[in-house]
């Protein structure tokens, strides 16, 4: 089943014929598709999931509507594939998805034994452990012998075995496919504890049975800054996304949302506000979009703050802190470069 | 040839109403253009994973793996490398398939049989089981017995078994045996029992042809193979001691562990292949004519001796060629095990190596030749034992 979809991937770098790699940019092959064909993962709460009406909604699937309303002037026209952890990289070096947008960390082998361009953190994260209260344990030292459930294909799957051997502990890994089976096996007490990025363990536990039952231990194991990427060679398409993801931080850093885009786009007086909006400047022609395409990406999905509190943030069932995802001036880090 | 050539060419035909040429060149003609089309794929994929900058070759086999497997067959660490990973995958796809091919054979064997008794409720009921099981697709089989796995009792509720060995949704834990020095004369004292029985076997069945008489030697034989080795254990002072599995904060430490995922994989392959395996077995045994059996019970040989003597010899030639089928679709149906993560073939290399590498060509390349050359040993094997049971013709 999963043989037959990596072959058939791999089938289709095979069957993508030399010229026509080549010849078009994905930027215009987007555009001629009329839509943003978006990785994003099976399922995750929070930040790529499908609503009951079918859409797909999550924090990482508005960084690709926002990438569609940059470049459509409209947030609908993404298609999503979902794809496993393992799937996920053939899925974007074989040309099926032009970005992937699916909690994925950027990592130096990824970057570049991989082919691929990362365009930024969008979230920065790391490893945590999740264990059942009533096992009475306080700290990830304390797990020697653990039976530990993973995801195949992911980094967690590296920093585990790191982490066990440098405190020269024991562990058993108990490796499945797609995070949804990893909790079913953590929750039918297949393993005492699991494993995965901080971020992933409060989406999780918020689809368990019983949320309260389970607690996350305090130590993070590892950085894991994630964001979305794309393949090698088409440096313009990189830029785009970069700069899409940057004017969502931009705007919350400038405090421009969707509730005053407008107003600002008429009557702002701050040059960087100016620019990011497209009334000042030739920002967006210099990438091949429309001048205004931030004005949309603002308007239409919102700055990084409101996708931020929508999907993750204290207010849903995640209750994620901002943490290290506050701006950079409100002790975070997450930090921009300029618009200029 | 030439003479022919130079008739026809007087003749005045053309060496295209040759229909012996004429097969040779369109022959030619489609070896040469399957070639080039496989030529073309190769440098086309090669040129295209060069373009997307995606590095090709098999170094990566020698790179240090960094992820850690549980329960293979061979010690594997984080610090070993992923040709490592790579045989510890292909042990247990081996390890899986060779269980369950001697699984399904004896089930499937036992079933054939019981589906053409007499007694119309058992060959019902092994009909109704055989429709069932093959009518079924083997990856829900597959799911149905890893949850029946994980619906066990919990490591903490472990069901105990009272000889050290417990049962949870973890698998089966059992005393490991440690073997001490002074252990070595028991495996000898089997391979001489082994030697004992086949001398014993041989010489019975000398006897019976010369006087007719019967030795029990299966009775004989049996009692040998078990007492010799007993024996030479007690008589060396028991050198072996146990490692039981103890319940730790975590579940089950110490003695060795059957995974639920192992044993869920291993009753789906095997019952399932048993259902085809039934009904090749009826199909061989109904293929022998009626009137062997009746020959049989003329000359005043036992029914049960008939089957045994008579019909399943025959039947064996109608039963091996099908059967080695089955005995293919197993072993490339253990890949399935993936799909509830039992560390196989293509849950390590094509999964986690392919993954962390990015080899995506290489790893599949690899596992594809891995299993054709695994069919291909089955294949030549059961082609061997075939031509061994074959009818002699003279």
């Amino acid at each position: 089943m999963k043989l037959t979809k990596i072959f058939v991937a791999a089938a289709a770098v095979t069957a993508l014929t030399a010229g026509t790699a080549a010849a078009q940019s994905t930027l215009e092959n987007v555009k001629s598709k009329g839509q943003l064909q978006c990785g994003v993962s099976t399922g995750l709460a929070g930040f790529s999931q499908a609503n009951d009406q079918g859409e797909w909604e999550g924090f990482d699937v508005d960084y690709c509507r926002a990438v569609a309303a940059a470049i459509f002037g409209d947030p609908m026209k993404v298609a999503f594939t979902p794809t496993t952890a393992k799937e996920r990289f053939t899925a974007l070096q074989s040309g099926e998805i032009d970005i992937l947008s699916r909690n994925t960390t950027w990592t130096l082998t990824r970057d570049v034994q991989l082919g691929f361009e990362f365009l930024g953190v969008s979230y920065y994260d790391g490893q945590g452990f999740m264990i059942r209260k009533d096992m009475g344990i306080d700290s990830a030292k304390q797990l020697d012998g653990a039976s530990v459930c993973i995801q195949t294909g992911t980094t967690t799957e590296l920093n585990l075995a790191d982490y066990f051997r440098t405190n020269d502990m024991s562990f058993e890994p108990v490796t499945v496919d797609t995070s949804d089976q990893a909790r079913e096996a953590y929750e039918a007490g297949r393993c005492d504890v699991y494993t995965t990025d901080a971020s992933g363990l409060a989406a999780q536990r918020s689809s368990m049975a019983d949320p309260s039952a389970h607690k996350i231990l305090p130590e993070i194991i590892s950085k894991e800054p994630l964001g979305p990427l794309v393949r090698h060679g088409d440096a313009n398409w990189g830029d785009i996304g970069r700069w899409v993801l940057n004017a969502m931080i931009t705007a919350e850093e400038l405090g421009v949302n969707s509730g005053n885009v407008d107003d600002l786009k008429e009557n702002a007086e701050n040059p960087e506000v100016r620019r990011l909006l497209g009334t000042e400047g030739e920002m967006g022609a210099q990438l091949g979009l429309p001048n205004d395409f931030a004005y949309n990406v603002i308007k239409q999905v919102g700055n990084y703050a409101e996708v931020f509190e929508r999907n993750i943030g204290v207010e849903t069932p995640l209750g994620l802190e901002r943490g290290l995802n506050a701006q950079w001036k409100d002790g975070g880090i997450l930090y921009s470069p300029p618009y200029r | 040839m030439a003479v022919d050539l130079a008739e026809r060419a007087k003749l005045g035909s053309s060496l295209w109403t040759d229909t012996r040429f004429r097969g040779l060149l369109l022959q030619a003609l489609t070896i040469g253009l399957a070639g080039t089309f496989l030529a073309f794929i190769v440098s086309n994929t090669a040129h295209n994973l060069e373009e997307r900058g995606i590095a090709s070759g098999f170094g990566f086999l020698w790179v240090q793996a960094g992820y850690q497997l549980e329960n293979t067959l061979i010690t594997f660490e984080p610090t070993d490398t992923h040709f490592r990973a790579f045989i510890a995958g292909l042990l247990n796809t081996l390890l899986v398939s060779a269980v369950g091919i001697v699984l399904a054979t004896i089930v499937g064997f036992i079933l054939g049989v019981l589906r053409l008794t007499p007694n119309w409720l058992l060959s019902k009921a092994v009909y109704c089981y055989i429709e069932v099981v093959r009518n079924i697709p083997l990856l829900l089989q597959i799911y149905f017995w890893y949850a029946v796995m994980i619906s066990l009792p919990q490591v903490r509720n472990a069901i105990d078994l009272g000889i050290g060995a417990y049962i949870s949704n973890r698998g089966l834990q059992a005393p490991a045996p440690i073997l001490e020095s002074g252990f070595s004369i028991v495996p000898i004292a089997l391979l001489l029992a082994v030697v004992g029985a086949m001398a014993v076997s041989r010489w019975a069945h000398r006897r019976q042809e010369a006087t007719g008489q019967v030795f029990p030697a299966f009775w004989v034989n049996l009692a040998l193979i078990v007492l010799l080795p007993v024996i030479a254990y007690f008589a060396a002072g028991r050198p072996m001691s146990f490692d039981v599995p103890a319940l730790g904060n975590f579940g089950f430490r110490g003695g060795f562990t059957i995974t639920p995922e192992f044993v869920a994989l291993l009753l789906a392959l095997s019952l399932y292949t048993a259902a085809f395996i039934a009904e090749i077995v009826r199909a061989g045994i109904l293929a022998i004519s009626h009137g062997q059996t009746e020959a049989a019970f003329a000359l005043g040989i036992k029914p049960r001796w008939t089957m045994r003597l008579i019909i399943i010899p025959q039947a064996l030639r109608v039963i091996v060629p099908p059967l080695t089928s089955q005995y293919l679709n197993l072993t490339k149906n253990s890949s399935l095990g993936v799909a509830i993560g039992y560390a196989e073939l293509v849950a390590t290399l094509s999964g986690i190596t392919l993954n962390q590498t990015g080899q995506a060509v290489e790893c599949i390349a690899i596992t594809m030749a891995v299993y054709l050359t695994i069919s291909l040993t089955i294949s030549l094997v059961m082609n061997l034992y075939n031509r061994r049971i074959a009818l002699v013709e003279r």
